[in-house]
């Protein structure tokens, strides 16, 4: 067995990303996505705060503090790239125009429920950003997490215990040791052991009744 | 003849009274009209309540008028950021009010307010902490929030080029909120870099039409 590193996951991910695809990444994690998606396929990457055709970063000494991701980090516009106004950008993504997001997240349970923007602790300063929009919206909600927490917890889970991002909302996980897909009615498929882990441990370590 | 162009930013944010609401432009620094903000804070208008889609940076801009303790109230999506120490000191301290709105739902309210709609079902937020409160109406099958519109007093917009009738065009990624902020306030204020002659904006390059802007000024980036 070898667990994924961030940069496999994001690798892993990339390949199930068609040509053609309007694609939102989340800030942190899911932005590492872009580094891997083939040259060959075209692929539109979705920025929040108004851009489409979105391309790299660009190189230093060229930044354009006016020309930013959601993460607030310089990037470049392909040609053929758009901007536009917040409420436009938001209607991309609420109104089902974007066919993929990549979320970063705390918990997903096996219903589809995701968790990943609020830890509920009392003096927790709370930011939701477009987040909820997203879950809401997306036609298709990816995931991309470790699957332990630091102490060894599955953050794929039976039910979230953070607060909620959104209900039924989550498609897919990519993770470090696998990638799970949520069927509905609490059923979870795992569609890669890409680590090679094995059936009784992906079911010892999520401690769920996993399909395969 | 009309003219919208005041000389000064001075002369730009003349007026504004204590408790009024200000919709403010700008994703973190992209858009933020930075010499408006600063000319508020010497203006001196106290008990605001300000709309923007972040909470401050640093000690500049939205921060520092926080800091200057003229801000009683913040509608944001994303207080929490690196640095924004500003406010974190100010909310744990129970002296600034949040009113945390996913960042879609906030440009939307503002659409709302501006296009005269008296608010909108999204399904934004259903089932999370953030419906708390607020109405639920199941429409084709599925749950929507009631969320209400935002109006406001003032809005501070940055754009980058500006002609006598209001007419705005903007840069790149600091559009953002922009355009949307511009239709929602009874004054809206744009700070640009550049002042054009009539006719030297594109008609079919207008982004906000002057109809949506009350003052014009000119600010050195």
């Amino acid at each position: 067995m070898e667990r994924l590193t961030r940069d496999q996951i994001a690798q892993r991910l990339a390949q199930d990303i068609e040509e053609g695809a309007y694609v939102n990444l989340g800030i942190g994690l899911p932005t590492k996505v872009a580094n891997y998606l083939p040259k060959e396929k075209e692929v539109f990457l979705h920025s929040e705060n108004g851009v489409l055709g979105m391309g790299p970063a660009p190189e230093k000494g060229q930044e354009d503090w006016d020309l930013i991701n959601a993460g607030k980090q310089p990037v470049t516009l392909l040609p053929g790239g758009s901007f536009f106004h917040h409420a436009d950008s938001f209607a991309m993504m609420r109104g089902g125009h974007l066919d993929i997001c990549v979320l970063g997240a705390f918990q997903v349970s096996r219903h589809g429920d995701l968790a990943n923007w609020h830890t509920g602790e009392p003096d927790a300063i709370p930011a939701v950003g477009g987040a909820m929009d997203l879950a809401a919206g997306a036609r298709a909600v990816y995931v991309m997490m470790e699957l332990l927490t630091r102490d060894g917890k599955s953050k794929l889970v039976d039910q979230c215990t953070y607060p909620l991002t959104g209900l039924k909302c989550v498609s897919r996980i990519y993770t470090d040791y696998a990638v799970f897909q949520i069927e509905g009615d609490g059923v979870v498929r795992v569609v890669d052991d890409c680590s090679g882990a094995g059936q009784q441990e992906l079911i010892r370590l999520t401690d769920l009744d996993l399909v395969f | 003849m009309i003219n919208k162009i005041v000389p000064s930013v001075q002369e730009a944010v003349a007026g504004i009274k204590d408790g009024a609401t200000v919709l403010v432009g700008g994703f973190g620094g992209a858009g933020q009209p930075m010499a408006l903000i600063d000319a508020l804070i010497a203006q001196g208008a106290k008990d605001l309540t300000i709309v923007n889609n972040n909470a401050g940076n640093a000690e500049i801009g939205l921060a520092a008028l926080m800091k200057a303790g003229q801000v009683r109230k913040i509608i944001c999506s994303f207080p929490r950021q690196a640095d924004s120490y500003v406010f974190d000191e100010l909310y744990r301290a129970g002296k600034l009010e949040l009113e945390l709105v996913p960042q879609g739902t906030l440009a939307e309210r503002v659409r709302a307010g501006g296009a005269g709609i008296g608010g909108f079902y999204t399904r934004t937020g259903v089932g999370t902490m953030l419906a708390e409160g607020k109405a639920v109406r199941t429409i084709d099958g599925e749950d929507y929030l009631f969320e209400a519109p935002i109006k406001a007093d003032v809005a501070f917009i940055k754009a980058k080029c500006g002609d006598r009738w209001g007419n705005l065009t903007y840069n790149k990624t600091a559009r953002n909120f922009g355009p949307v902020h511009a239709t929602a306030a009874g004054m809206t204020v744009a700070q640009v870099d550049e002042i054009v002659e009539l006719g030297e904006i594109d008609p079919e390059a207008v982004v906000t039409p002057g109809i949506f802007v009350q003052r014009v000024v000119a600010v050195q980036s």
